[in-house]
C-alpha cells in the first residue's frame, strides 16, 4: 500500500517553476532516492510534502488522508519525521532537550496537568525523558546529553538530528543530504547508520543525496529531477547511464560535476 | 526517600517564607517603607516572570505588557469598589485578582493572534499598539474616571498575600517551563520552523504562553492597584512596560532565577535614586540600551538556579563529563 503518494505537484516562486508535475509514490518500507543536479527542486519537494509551502496545483496523501492543506505541525505528527540540508538543531537547547522536543506530539497531558505537575505528567515526561536517553545512547550521544547543540560536533550534529527525528517513531523520515560534508570514511559509517535505522524502527525513507555511492548503496529505486521536471524513474544503475540524466548533470560546458 | 525528603523541603521553604512574611510586619520588625519596597519588589518579580515567558523563553519582543497589567489592575479595583460589598473585600481579595487575571488573560489572546503571523519587529509594533490603545480606552472611558484615574479601593495588599502570589507565579512558570510546553515554546525561540517541522504545534503554545503571561501580569496590577489605592491610565503606558523589559534582560532571559534578580536590583536601584526626582525615569530606558549593547543575555542569561530545576528533569544524568569544547 501506498505510505506517500504525491500526484502531479506543481509549484512557483514568483515567475520561476520550481516544481511542475512532480508525481510519487512510496510504498511502506521502500528507500527512494531523490536526486538531481544544484537547484533542481529538490530540497522545495521536501518543503511541499512537509506543509512548509503549499502547492500551487495537485495533491499530497499520507497514510491515507489528503494533507494537501495542512500544516506543518499536523503533517509530522501524523509520522513523519525530517532532517535538513543545512542542519537545523535547536542550538541553545541540550542534545536531550532537542530530542525530546521531537517527541513534543507524543504527550498527551493537558497544560492543567503540567501547572499542577500531576502524578500522570510525570509518569509521561518520565517515560519521555528515558525514551530520549535510549535514542541518545542508540547514536552514541549519551555523553553529550546536557550539552548545548551547538557545542557537538559537525557529524554528531547531523546524527541528533536525526534521533530528534525518530523519537516520534515516524513512517516516513526525508533525509535532505545527511552525507553533506562528509568525508568517505564517514559516509560509509552512514550507510551503515541508515540500513539498520531501517530495520529498528520499521522505516520508509526518502532520501535526497548528491553522493552518488551513497544512492547507489540504499536505494531502490530513484526519481531524478531538473529544472523542476522528473527526468528519470527507475532503478541508480539505470540512471547513471541514462542519456537525460548525464546531461542534466553533465550540463552545457561538459565539465562531469560529481554525481 | 531522598526525593521526598526533598519535596518536604520544597514545601516547608515555601510555607515559612508565607509565616515569615505574615509575622514580619506584624511583629514591627520591618517599617512601613521597607514593607512597602518589599511589595513593590514582589509584584516587579511577578510581572518579569510574566513577561520572561514570552521574551525570553518563547524570544519574541514584547513592549506592551503594561497594557495586560492596566487590564488586570482596572477589573480587580471595578469589582472591589463596585461589585463586592466592603465588608468582604479581605477575602474574595484572592477572587477579586484572579478576575483581573483572567481579564488580562483574555486580552493576551488578542496579542497571540497576530503571533501567528508576525514575529520580531512586527509583532512588537502589535504590542506597542495594543498597550496604547488600551491606555487611551482607559483614558476615555468616563464611567471609570477616565484620565483623572480610579480610586477608592481598600489597602488589601499587604507582604503575605505579595509573597503568596509570588510563589503561585514562581511554581506555575517552572512547572510550564519545565515540561513538554515549556521545551516547545524554547524551540519556538530557537527555530520557530523547524519546531514546526518536528511536530511541535506552535500557534496553540503561542496561546498558552500569551495567556498565562498576561494572566500573571493582571495579578500584579490587581496587587499594584490595591497597594496604592489609586490607579490611573498614565500609570500603565510604555514606560512602565520598558521598566518591565529592563528588569526582564538586566537578570537574564530564559531564567526563573534571573527574573528574581533582576527585578530586586532594579526596583531597589530606583528607590535608591529617589533623589535624583524625575531624572530617575531615564535610568531605565538607558539601562536597557546598555544591556542591549553589552550584555543581551542578563546576569543569568539562560541559566538557572539549581533549586528551581525539578530534579526529575534530566532523567538522572546530572554530571556531565567532556562537555564544553
Ligand atoms: N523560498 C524560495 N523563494 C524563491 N525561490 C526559491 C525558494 N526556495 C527555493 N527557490 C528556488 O527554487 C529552485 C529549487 O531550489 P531547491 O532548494 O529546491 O533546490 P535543490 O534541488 O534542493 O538544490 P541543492 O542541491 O542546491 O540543495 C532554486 O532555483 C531556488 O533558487
Ligand atoms: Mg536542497
Amino acid at each position: 500500500m501506498a505510505l506517500l503518494e504525491i500526484q502531479e505537484l506543481c509549484h512557483n516562486f514568483g515567475g520561476l517553476k520550481a516544481i511542475s508535475d512532480f508525481s510519487l509514490t512510496v510504498t511502506a518500507g521502500e528507500l527512494v532516492g531523490l536526486i538531481g543536479p544544484n537547484g533542481a527542486g529538490k530540497t522545495t519537494v521536501f518543503n511541499l510534502i512537509t506543509g512548509v509551502y503549499h502547492p500551487d496545483g495537485g495533491h499530497l496523501y499520507f497514510a491515507g488522508q489528503d494533507i494537501t492543506t495542512w500544516p506543518s505541525y499536523r503533517i509530522m505528527a501524523r509520522g513523519m519525521g525530517r532532517t535538513f540540508q543545512n542542519i537545523r538543531l535547536f542550538k541553545d537547547l541540550s542534545a536531550l532537550d532537542n530530542v525530546r522536543v521531537g517527541a513534543f506530539a507524543q504527550c498527551s497531558y493537558s497544560l492543567r496537568q503540567t501547572l499542577f505537575r500531576t502524578p500522570g505528567f510525570k509518569r509521561q515526561e518520565a517515560q519521555m525523558t528515558d525514551r530520549a536517553h535510549q535514542l541518545l545512547a542508540r547514536f552514541k550521544l549519551s555523553r553529550y546529553a546536557l550539552t548545548p547543540a551547538r557545542h557537538l560536533p559537525y557529524g554528531e550534529q547531523r546524527r541528533l538530528e536525526i534521533a530528534r527525528a525518530l523519537i516520534s517513531n515516524p513512517k516516513l523520515l526525508l533525509l535532505d543530504e545527511p552525507a553533506a560534508g562528509m568525508n568517505q570514511a564517514e559516509i560509509g559509517v552512514l550507510i551503515t547508520l541508515l540500513r539498520e535505522l531501517r530495520q529498528e524502527f520499521d522505516l520508509t525513507i526518502l532520501l535526497i543525496e548528491h553522493h552518488m555511492g551513497v544512492v547507489m548503496d540504499l536505494c531502490q529505486r530513484v526519481q531524478v529531477l531538473d529544472f523542476g521536471e522528473t527526468i528519470f524513474t527507475g532503478s541508480p544503475l539505470e540512471a547513471q547511464h541514462h542519456p537525460a540524466v548525464l546531461e542534466a548533470y553533465l550540463g552545457k560546458d561538459g565539465e562531469p560535476d560529481e554525481i | 526517600m531522598l526525593r521526598r525528603r526533598s519535596q518536604l523541603l520544597a514545601w516547608g521553604g515555601c510555607l515559612g517564607l508565607l509565616v515569615l512574611a505574615w509575622i514580619l510586619p506584624a511583629s514591627g520588625l520591618l517599617n512601613p517603607y521597607v514593607q512597602q519596597v518589599l511589595m513593590y519588589v514582589g509584584i516587579n518579580i511577578i510581572l518579569t516572570l510574566s513577561l520572561n515567558l514570552v521574551n525570553g523563553y518563547m524570544g519574541e519582543f514584547s513592549v506592551g505588557h503594561a497594557g495586560f497589567m492596566a487590564i488586570g489592575a482596572y477589573i480587580a479595583s471595578i469589582l472591589t469598589v463596585a461589585v463586592c460589598p466592603r465588608f468582604w473585600g479581605p477575602w474574595l481579595f484572592p477572587f477579586v485578582l484572579i478576575g483581573g487575571g483572567l481579564g488580562a488573560a483574555l486580552a493576551g489572546l488578542v496579542v497571540a493572534f497576530p503571533s501567528f503571523r508576525t514575529r520580531g519587529d512586527y509583532l512588537a509594533i502589535v504590542t506597542l499598539a495594543f498597550n496604547m490603545i488600551v491606555k487611551s480606552l482607559l483614558e476615555n472611558i468616563e464611567l471609570i474616571g477616565g484620565p483623572r484615574g480610579y480610586l477608592g479601593m481598600a489597602r488589601l495588599t499587604n507582604v503575605p498575600w505579595v509573597v503568596f502570589w509570588v510563589l503561585i507565579t514562581l511554581i506555575a512558570l517552572r512547572n510550564f517551563v519545565y515540561s513538554n510546553a515549556g521545551r516547545g515554546v524554547l524551540a519556538i525561540r530557537e527555530d520557530e520552523l523547524a519546531a514546526n517541522l518536528i511536530g511541535v504545534n506552535t500557534r496553540r503554545l503561542k496561546i498558552y504562553a500569551f495567556l498565562i503571561s498576561a494572566f500573571f501580569a493582571g495579578i500584579a496590577g490587581g496587587l499594584y492597584a490595591h497597594l496604592l489605592q489609586f490607579i490611573n491610565p498614565r500609570s500603565f503606558s510604555i514606560l512602565k512596560s520598558t521598566d518591565m523589559l529592563v528588569m526582564v534582560y538586566l537578570g537574564g532571559i530564559g531564567s526563573l532565577a534571573g527574573s528574581i534578580l533582576g527585578a530586586t536590583i532594579f526596583t531597589v536601584l530606583l528607590e535608591l535614586l529617589r533623589p535624583l526626582g524625575v531624572w530617575r525615569w531615564v535610568v531605565g530606558p538607558l539601562m536597557l540600551v546598555l544591556l542591549m549593547i553589552f550584555q543581551p543575555t542578563g546576569i543569568m542569561g539562560l541559566r538557572e538556579a539549581k533549586i528551581l530545576q525539578p530534579r526529575e528533569e534530566f532523567g538522572g544524568v546530572t554530571r556531565n563529563p567532556g562537555t564544553m569544547p
